[in-house]
């Protein structure tokens, strides 16, 4: 959160605002698979050319077969993600079971909705398996739109990421390419690592490790990697 | 400061929150004897640099003598002062002449700094803060360029507008010596995955075939005289 000085020109005059936001950096990528779903995201937290802390996670376990992982305005992430559990909580003391994936896509939506007009500034993204056991991934943006799809960046490297997964996970701008050969968790988790790797190159705001979790009816799995810690 | 001369630098240049270069030339060649680190915008220090060695060489040509440190920093400030800090280069400027090792800072209004240590750019509170607790005076060749790395490490690993290797230039009386890279922070992960396209991914729709000259058939002659 920063006193912002608005004056564009010499001739105006000069003003300072709170801004009630902050840019806290930090990249987050999911890919449904058909029995399981990763999602990775960095541990850097900054703010301007500072990095806050090398090793804040952005993914939490919300239940047993969902993920969310937020990026954006950290003090965001961390109420939404308290809202998000406290709801889950009720959910799993009036139903005396945990709440399906696409329920909570949809409860995250209007959560984020219900904000409109004073946003939660996160960029959200939630991965898990749905009532059918596949893997699924849901994206927003700040105001509570979301989809279903299948692979999916978020956060300050998604410029950079989101084109590599097209090419390599939707197989775009490729002929000849056998689609058929399904991936396996190994591949796609060594993938996403190395997506991270390339984005933590060319990106300052993603970088000391990356976090992935992979989700299937097994239960969840998280291993690190570390990255360039400049 | 002390017999030698030893600036150092390197890193990546950014465009905002993306890295342009990840390995660009920070320390620039001023004159045999004297460099110029650059930080703020890159296009102004590469030019303003460019500029005020080529002044040195025709000095040097004029005056047949070897250039002065003092000489290329006048050159700076006064070009610098003129813009009035629109051009936005923050320089180290060091080097060794008849009047010894010198280093100063050059900053984008025209200022000027004479000081045994400096830092510049975003990463120079980083660097300065090593270098308030390691300086000390007379330190050796090798004390004092491990502080210089040391100091520009600071800046790579906490400041998010530095990052990559430190390369270093020594300059002494009578030759430089130039360690690019002098010491590598960040290396980039092995890849686990082959990201190699095969033959056939791009598919080619029509192509035109190069015939080549002599397959032509010359069909008229003419001589022509170029006088």
């Amino acid at each position: 959160m920063a006193v912002l000085i608005e004056q564009k020109t010499a001739a105006e005059p000069l003003q300072y605002r709170f801004s009630p936001y902050a840019m806290n950096g930090g990249t987050v990528v999911a890919v449904a698979g058909d029995d399981f779903a990763i999602i990775g995201c960095d541990t850097r937290l900054s703010e301007g050319y500072s990095i806050l802390s090398r090793d804040v996670t952005k993914v939490r376990t919300i239940t047993k077969d969902c993920l969310l992982g937020s990026v954006g305005f950290h003090g965001d992430v961390l109420t939404l993600t308290k809202m998000t559990d406290a709801r889950l909580k009720q959910y799993k003391h009036t139903h005396g079971k945990d709440m399906p994936c696409e329920a909570v896509a949809q409860m995250l939506s209007t959560t984020l909705y219900y904000r409109r007009f004073f946003p939660y500034y996160t960029y959200n993204m939630v991965a898990g398996l749905d009532k059918q056991g596949r893997g699924c991934v849901f994206s927003y943006d700040p105001v509570g739109s979301y989809e279903r799809e299948t692979y999916r960046a978020s956060g300050s490297a998604s410029a950079i990421i989101q084109p590599l997964l097209d090419n390599q996970i939707g197989y775009k701008n490729q002929s000849n390419v056998d689609t058929s050969v399904k991936m396996t968790r190994q591949h796609v988790r060594d993938m996403v690592r190395d997506i991270f790797v390339a984005a933590s190159e060319r990106d300052i705001y993603t970088g000391d490790q990356v976090e992935i979790s992979v989700i299937d009816k097994n239960g969840i799995e998280t291993l690190s990697f570390p990255l360039r810690s400049d | 400061r002390s017999k030698q001369w030893y600036q150092r630098r390197v890193r990546g240049a950014t465009g905002g929150s993306i890295v342009c270069d990840l390995n660009c030339e920070k320390i620039h060649y001023i004159a045999d004897n004297i460099y110029c680190c650059g930080a703020g915008t890159a296009a102004d220090t590469e030019f303003t640099t460019k500029m005020i060695s080529s002044k040195m060489e025709l000095l040097k040509l004029r005056t047949g003598r070897e250039g002065r440190v003092v000489s290329a920093l006048r050159m700076l400030k006064q070009y610098l002062f003129r813009y009035q800090g629109h051009i936005s280069a923050a320089l180290v400027l060091g080097g060794v002449d008849v009047n010894g090792p010198a280093l100063y800072t050059v900053y984008p209004h025209g200022s000027t700094d004479k000081l045994p240590y400096v830092t510049m750019g975003s990463g120079s509170l980083a660097a300065m803060s090593v270098f308030e607790d390691g300086y000390k005076m007379d330190m050796s060749e090798e004390e004092a360029k491990e502080l210089v790395a040391n100091a520009i490490r600071a800046g790579i690993v906490n400041d998010l507008g530095s990052g990559s290797n430190v390369d270093v230039t020594v300059i002494r009386k009578g030759n430089v010596e130039i360690f690019r890279p002098y010491k590598v922070v960040c290396k980039k992960s092995e890849r686990k995955g082959d990201y190699t396209f095969p033959v056939g991914t791009t598919v080619v729709t029509s192509s035109t075939e190069m015939v080549p000259f002599s397959a032509l058939n010359v069909t008229d002659e003419e001589v022509m005289e170029i006088s």
